[in-house]
């Protein structure tokens, strides 16, 4: 049951495409993101949703209502801006009761629903301060309850966290999920942030170049990217060209000097990408891959080693779980079984 | 004292020997000469009397001209508020090369000599003058129209001169406002409209108060265009002090004049700063 719909949604600039055929189904209360590098079209796809650009081709269907000839002030969605965009001269409180006001809510209720998004945002005792003296995370906030008051059928968020410092990064991630269960609003979150992506949505559309790369869960799009573009972009990963061969009579993958048994695995054709997570150190043998510890660079509750194989550098994340890293130049066997490897053909699979 | 803390001193000693010797000096010597007294037979006279000022605040005939050269100045202030508001947004709305030469146009009065461009309006204003057979031949009119020596002539003419400050001062405003103000206030449903009036016109407050103390200073101040359209007969404060000072050389009286225009102004611009800085306070800093 689809509440918005993206058929065939395209947006040229002259010869320059900027989206280009994006189909995207969204359920009722789902939360997405657009996941891609900065011009990839991601944020085109938002204002086109949002009204303010206009589809070159292609339709935005929202609860069985064509968008299309619906101007931006017609449209109903709450959108919180990269900057905020909170007016700067009204209070926070008079910021959330604008849309409010636009709508002609009564003073009363205006009151009271006012109250209730500055506090559901944790905002209820700045509500008379001007923009000008809010830190970041507490704009943030405020813009977050201005477009929530309205109860927009859609919420847009336009890379939201991007202006905040790491650690106030994080704890908006987890308030914003947890707000978004709470008022159930759908919502689509605009961000080249890998790892916010991963944190807040139910689903991801990966984006490069106008086009989708692919749309998956998190968790599926980490583990089984559909392309090399999807795989570098979300989380770190090792690339690599793989030979069929075999070792013992069993079919194996050879990755340079190892040979990787393949049990049950079918032969990956063409690249394989495989996480610097799933790499382990071990002991010298026919299915490890040899090779000297370049760099290792302490973390805090993770090691990231740099390893010179005959095959590149590879990367290598290790968990500072209490066992000793080899020290810088010491030579080491890298080890990962053949499920860790992740075909990446470089003709994009889409899943949907 | 340290050489460091002596540079910026000595630094600035140019600019403030000119401050003193070209504003200080002149503005206290017109004070000055406010008290002295002036005999039609015996000139000048040096002394200190309050005479001049009486006079001023006793006649209702300079009580005329005050009221007539704050009230045109208020016109054209607020004229040049709705046109130079309006065109500073428009323009700034404008697509890049039609912003360059729009914005040419609209500071083009500012190039052209100020008693050029006052003639150019009295020639328009005349009663065989274009607007005269323009709304004569539009029916709107059943006789010549003279707009020369009329209030109205003077504060058309003085709005033409002024509007490009107000532009500049409102359009330096436009340029710090975030655009997603704007589309913000869109996806909330506020009408094209609403967003001005309640979102753009708000922000650019401090650009419209910097660009009405100018217009208004400066029309109150304005001497060619009310002398040529005006005539001698529709006088303003810096006319009649102008006709103090070399007609009838009663320089006291004069100088009268000018102190007490320099003063209301000033009186009028901080009480308006004030108003406005408190209604829209959030916005000026």
């Amino acid at each position: 049951m689809s509440y918005l719909e993206l058929n065939n949604l395209t947006k040229r600039y002259g010869a320059a495409v900027a989206v280009e055929d994006l189909t995207l189904s969204i359920k009722k209360g789902e939360f997405v993101s657009l996941l891609g590098p900065s011009g990839c079209g991601k944020t085109t796809t938002l204002q086109m949703i949002a009204g303010f650009v206009e589809p070159t081709a292609g339709s935005i269907v929202l609860d069985g209502k064509d968008m299309n000839r619906i101007p931006a002030n017609k449209r109903g969605l709450g959108i919180v801006f990269q900057n905020y965009a909170l007016f700067p001269h009204m209070t926070a409180a008079q910021n959330v009761a604008f849309g409010l006001e636009m709508q002609g809510v009564k003073k009363a209720e205006c009151q009271d629903r006012v109250a209730d998004a500055l506090k559901l945002v944790g905002l209820a005792h700045l509500a008379d301060r001007f923009p000008a003296r809010m830190s970041g995370g507490q704009q943030q906030r405020v813009a977050l309850a201005r477009a929530l008051v309205i109860k927009p059928s859609v919420l847009l968020l336009d890379e939201p966290l991007s202006n905040l410092d790491a650690k106030l990064r994080e704890e908006m991630q987890l308030e914003l999920r947890s707000i978004q269960r709470t008022v159930g609003t759908t919502t689509i979150l605009v961000t080249h942030d890998q790892s916010e992506a991963l944190a807040l949505s139910d689903r991801i559309v990966v984006m490069n170049h106008g086009r989708v790369e692919q749309i998956a869960e998190p968790h599926a799009a980490y583990e089984g990217p559909a392309s090399e573009f999807v795989g570098g972009f979300l989380g770190k990963a090792n690339l690599f060209e793989i030979k069929p061969g075999s070792r013992d009579g069993k079919p194996c993958a050879m990755i340079g000097e190892a040979a990787v048994i393949l049990h049950e695995v079918d032969m990956p054709r063409g690249k394989v990408i495989v996480r610097p997570e799933k790499i382990l150190f071990g002991e010298q043998s026919p299915s490890a891959l040899p090779g000297t510890m370049k760099t290792r660079v302490f973390q805090g509750n993770h090691w990231l080693c740099q390893v010179q194989t005959s095959v590149g550098e590879i990367l290598v994340i290790r968990q500072n779980d209490g066992t000793t890293i080899p020290a810088e130049g010491s030579p080491v066997h890298l080890h990962w079984g053949a499920k860790d490897m992740r075909a990446v053909g470089s003709s994009a699979a889409h899943a949907s | 004292m340290t050489a460091t803390s002596r540079a910026p001193w000595l630094l600035s000693t140019p600019a403030l020997v000119i401050y003193l010797a070209f504003m200080i000096a002149p503005l206290a010597s017109v004070f000055l000469i406010s008290f002295f007294n002036f005999e039609f037979y015996g000139g000048i006279q040096v002394s200190f009397t309050l005479k001049n000022y009486i006079e001023i605040l006793s006649e209702g005939y300079f009580y005329e001209i005050y009221a007539r050269t704050f009230g045109v100045a208020m016109v054209v202030t607020l004229a040049c508020v709705v046109l130079g508001t309006a065109e500073a947004y428009v323009l700034s709305r404008m697509s890049n090369p039609w912003k360059g030469l729009f914005l040419m146009i609209v500071l083009g009065p500012l190039l052209i000599s100020v008693v050029v461009r006052t003639l150019g309006w009295a020639l328009l204003f005349g009663s065989t003058g274009l607007i005269s057979q323009a709304l004569q031949a539009l029916g709107l009119a059943s006789g010549p129209v003279s707009l020369m020596y009329t209030n109205t002539g003077v504060a058309i003419a003085l709005t033409h001169v002024m509007v490009p400050f107000m532009v500049i001062s409102v359009w330096a405003s436009l340029q710090r406002i975030n655009p997603s103000t704007e589309a913000a206030a869109l996806s909330l449903g506020a009408s094209q409209f609403t967003v001005i009036r309640r979102v753009i016109v708000p922000q650019v407050m401090p650009g419209i108060l910097s660009g009405s103390i100018m217009v208004f200073a400066l029309s109150a101040s304005a001497f060619a265009t009310p002398s040529i359209v005006g005539g001698r007969r529709l006088k303003n404060v810096p006319t009649a002090a102008y006709d103090e000072f070399l007609n009838t050389l009663n320089w006291p009286l004069g100088a009268a004049l000018a102190v007490l225009l320099l003063i209301a102004t000033v009186v009028v611009l901080i009480s308006a700063n004030r108003l406005i800085e408190r209604r829209y306070g959030a916005v000026f800093n």
